[in-house]
């Protein structure tokens, strides 16, 4: 065990409907080679030892590509540090001593479940709307290499389809918008000849979703970029409003 | 003769799924209308199934526990996933990929099985391809290979070191496209805690709700699990927090034999524990054995200063160091199998030449490979008399643009520089070879409750592959399940709507309420994970890399003694009406309480070394095989199914003998015939993940 003590405020919140507060915890015996979710383990074993209610907050694989993990700590997301996902934040980044402000992704589209933990199920509903090409299973498609494809392209489509869902954009944008979510899987499909087809139907679709999730629109701030733990580039947004522009002018 | 038919097609190798395709009963499209089918779990093998069995006309509900079905754990895998496309005109073949994953698995895996996910697996890559997962190109568009150290052929597709990732994402956008047309449902947050067998078949499921706690029926013609591996029993390992045995473990314990649990893969380069907080394992991936070299000191005094803080590795001199792995490998070296790696490494530690606090450490260090491409990029740079600074600066380069990424994830973790200081790397539990017994079809031993991906044992023996993993859980949900189930549902086109009300749903149901209640009135005093963790530490002490007899029988004793602990002191805060983590990982637990001593009953009677599984009194005592494993290709060719008989610790062992008609059995060797083994086209190959 470490020597690092600190403070916590946390949010609580016991559901959707719960007003929520910060309450104030302390914690002891935080070692710096300990992740954040670790610390938070610290306390939350510490709380049910003295029969309290420990802390729900969501995670999963603990290593930066499940997008499960969220938190908003000291009014960032994914807490301090550029190009890393909450569960890969490590208390080396603190001090003893410290105050650590630990808050839920706040955006009237992700309600809170309990504590930290929100419901983006709306992304979900986005994808269903569009995010995908229409093939179904078959052994008899044409050969993977049948349709060359530029090694730019290609290249450009993975860092677009690194998104890992995490919601950190929406998270950290003043106007709550899903814009770089949903520009990641528009400008992913769009760069590929098997997205081609459906391109003008799809970017559509999602975007009509997303306004109907209640997200906020874009005003071209850049904080979702700047937090997005796979560093994903407005460079895709400018791309999607290409391709919506496209599809309106020219949709029947 | 056993309970247990493989049914396995007549024909030669080459042609038994395509003979069983052609004579397998199917479903009519207007009769899949009136089939439910359960998928639970929704990573590569549940996501593709799920998917193609709603494109197909079948009514769908899935399920997992994550938040979203993008979450599965499958989206972890880096290094990538084969195919036999023979792309690189490099001699690859369907023939050539069986013929590895069978020898690969150390012979314990099922021929007919292992051939038939060989020919399925070019198809994955177009079917990938088509929904556009943007796998790794080169400049003139097409697709690219890699291979790994040791690899006789270029057979694996890749997206960067987010192969999972990508592959896992094409599946869900398959499955979010049948979602939108109301083919699938989807109930993410749900964890499946029964299943519900009526008449003999699986009818259906209970699941609870994890954000109201409600406890659900659901009624279906067939039910499919594909819900991982069960890893986690060692608490600390690679997979995702929420990995669990706990679906895979009711059907256990409803009838199906569950098959070769003591096989579990031991990944050797993983970010070591660094202290008892330790929640889960970081892997570095196997391609750093390229050019990393792994040592420990070779003076104990000196192993017992860098524990103490007193010395660093860089300063150990380079006579001092023992390049552990090149002194007993000499023609492999660092690129020796997971499992030889592994067990190296815990020989070296536990004779005391562990170098962190813990003493469970060995070195990866680059300072060779910085120095050699150091001296190659001055070359082609053309610098006269480059001084060791030069050198170094343009090595790291050369290094970081490799390995850049992984580099800075050790960093992040460790919060060292290892490009300046050795990596330290320990093994950690990786994947389980091991899952429900399941025939060619994939059925379990109940009927109409099939398993797929990680969650079965069929393909990968006593060891898996690298990149193999992906393509097994891609294979079984795109291209085989689509076929099989339908000749199993094909009985059940006038069945009706699965009844919800019957009593065989009460009494699951109640169950599942009263060990629910069970937990929140305990009201005991430890939280769940103290046991979990304890019951990791057995586990990986005493059925982890190497395992002997009397280390198993304490173990399972250690086992019993924890699990009724438990039960009695364990607490659960909070109601279970609500949204309940504590709950959920109670439930996790006292299901790997079970298993725990399931699978070191199973590494107990099985009295050989094989892949995974290396019992230290089966080994080679003398020769230049020494310590290395020792088969016993007489006596335990089969595949261990055990039938739960009621409660835990006590199985009945069935046996389903392996016959080898296509590869012959061999020993595996890395000490004699070096160079045979570098060209021999049978030699196991070690590829990464």
């Amino acid at each position: 065990m470490g020597n690092m003590k600190l403070t916590l405020k946390i949010w609580r919140q016991n559901g959707p409907n719960d007003k929520g507060r910060m309450e104030t915890y302390p914690v002891n015996d935080v070692s710096e080679d300990m992740s954040f979710l670790e610390m938070l383990d610290v306390l939350n074993d510490q709380l049910i030892r003295e029969g309290k209610d420990p802390v729900a907050f969501d995670h999963d694989c603990r290593e930066g590509i499940c997008g499960m993990c969220s938190l908003f700590i000291n009014g960032e997301p994914h807490g301090p540090g550029r190009g890393i996902t909450t569960c890969q934040l490590h208390m080396r980044k603190f001090k003893d001593g410290d105050t650590i402000f630990i808050e839920p992704w706040r955006s009237a589209a992700f309600p809170v479940i309990k504590d930290l933990s929100t419901n983006r199920s709306a992304f979900d509903r986005i994808q269903a709307a569009g995010g995908f090409v229409s093939v179904n299973t078959s052994g008899n498609l044409v050969d993977g290499n049948a349709v060359p494809i530029p090694k730019d392209d290609a290249d450009k489509a993975f860092d677009a389809a690194t998104c890992i869902g995490c919601g950190a954009c929406v998270a950290t944008c003043p106007n709550g918008s899903a814009m770089l979510f949903v520009a990641a899987k528009v400008s992913q499909f769009a760069l590929l000849p098997q997205g081609r087809p459906e391109a003008k139907r799809r970017v559509l679709a999602m975007v009509d979703q997303m306004d109907k999730e209640g997200f906020g629109n874009c005003s071209n701030t850049g904080a979702c970029e700047v937090e997005c733990p796979k560093g994903i580039s407005l460079e895709h947004i400018a791309r999607m409003n290409r391709e919506y522009l496209a599809a309106s002018v020219t949709k029947e | 003769m056993s309970k247990l038919d493989s049914k396995i097609p007549p024909g030669p190798i080459d042609k038994k799924w395509t003979y069983h395709k052609g004579h397998m009963r199917i479903v009519a499209p207007a009769n899949k209308r009136r089939i439910d089918v359960i998928v639970v779990g929704t990573g590569l093998a549940g996501a593709s199934a799920a998917a193609s069995l709603a494109e197909m006309g079948y009514n769908v509900k899935a399920f997992c526990f994550q938040d979203s079905a993008r979450r599965a754990h499958s989206i972890a895998a880096q290094g990538g996933i084969n195919a036999a496309k023979n792309y690189m005109n490099d001699g690859d073949s369907t023939y050539r990929l069986f013929y590895d994953t069978v020898k690969g698995g150390d012979y314990r895996a099922r021929e007919a099985n292992v051939y038939r996910l060989a020919e399925v697996s070019a198809n994955i890559i177009d079917q990938c391809v088509a929904q556009g997962v943007p796998f790794a190109r080169d400049y003139g568009g097409l697709l690219d290979n890699r291979s790994f150290g040791g690899v006789q052929v270029s057979r694996t597709f890749y997206a960067r070191g987010q192969t999972g990732q990508q592959l896992l994402l094409g599946a869900y956008s398959a499955l979010m496209r049948q979602v939108g047309k109301g083919t699938v449902k989807m109930y993410d947050r749900h964890e499946m805690l029964d299943v519900v067998i009526v008449d003999g078949k699986a009818r259906g499921i209970i699941a609870r709700n994890l954000i109201t706690g409600e406890i659900e029926r659901h009624g279906a013609h067939a039910v499919l699990l594909c819900t991982g591996g069960y890893g986690n029993v060692f608490f600390l390992s690679t997979n995702a927090m929420g990995s669990n045995v706990t679906a895979a473990w009711k059907a256990h314990k409803r009838g199906a034999f569950f098959g070769n649990p003591c096989y579990t893969q031991i990944h050797p380069t993983c970010i070591p524990v660094s202290g008892t907080h330790q929640s889960k394992l970081t892997l570095m991936s196997e391609s750093l054995r390229n050019d990393g070299r792994i040592w420990v000191p070779a003076k104990l005094e000196d192993a017992k200063a860098i524990r103490e803080g007193k010395k660093k590795g860089s300063d150990i001199p380079e006579a001092d160091r023992d390049y552990y792995l090149e002194r007993r490998y000499p023609a492999f070296g660092n690129l020796v199998p997971r499992d030889v790696a592994s067990r190296a490494a815990k020989e070296r530690c536990d004779a005391g030449f562990g170098v962190n606090k813990t003493g469970e450490a060995v070195y990866l260090d680059f300072s060779a490979a910085i120095e050699r491409y150091g001296k190659l990029q001055a070359n082609i740079l053309k610098l006269e008399n480059p001084s060791k600074e030069k050198i170094r600066e343009l090595g790291e380069a050369v290094v970081s643009e490799k390995y850049g990424n992984l580099f800075d994830m050790y960093e992040n973790i460790v919060g060292e520089n290892p490009y300046k200081e050795p990596m330290k790397i320990y093994p950690a539990v990786h994947y389980t070879m091991g899952g429900l017994w399941v025939d060619y079809n994939l059925q379990t031993t109940v009927p109409g409750l099939f398993a797929l991906g990680e969650a079965n044992f069929s393909d990968h023996g006593a060891n898996r592959l690298g990149a193999s993993a992906l393509m097994q859980g891609l294979a079984d949900g795109y291209f085989v399940i689509p076929y099989t189930v339908g000749d199993y549902l094909a009985d059940d086109i006038r069945t009706g709507p699965i009844d919800t009300k019957r009593p065989e749903f009460d009494a699951a149901e109640k169950e599942v309420t009263d060990r629910i209640n069970h937990f929140i009135n305990n009201k005991g005093t430890k939280p769940v994970d103290e046991f979990h963790r304890r019951l990791g530490k057995v586990m990986w002490d005493k059925c982890g890399m190497a395992r002997n007899e009397q280390g198993l029988k304490e173990a399972i004793q250690e086992i019993r003694q924890i699990r009724a602990e438990f039960w009695k002191d364990v607490r659960v805060p909070g109601k279970a009406n609500e949204f309940n983590q504590e709950l959920e990982k109670a439930g996790r637990v006292a299901d790997f309480l079970e298993l725990g001593e399931l699978m070191c009953m199973d590494a107990l009677h099985r009295n050989e070394s094989c892949g995974g599984h290396f019992r230290e009194e089966y080994q080679e005592m003398e020769g230049p095989q020494q310590g290395e494993a020792k088969r016993d290709d007489a006596n335990f060719a089969y595949v261990a199914a055990w039938e739960w008989l009621g409660e835990a610790g006590k199985a009945e062992l069935h046996k389903e003998p392996l016959t080898f008609e296509e590869v012959k059995l061999t020993q595996r060797s890395y000490n004699k015939d070096r160079a045979n083994c570098s060209v021999d086209p049978s030699v196991r190959r070690y590829t990464t993940r």
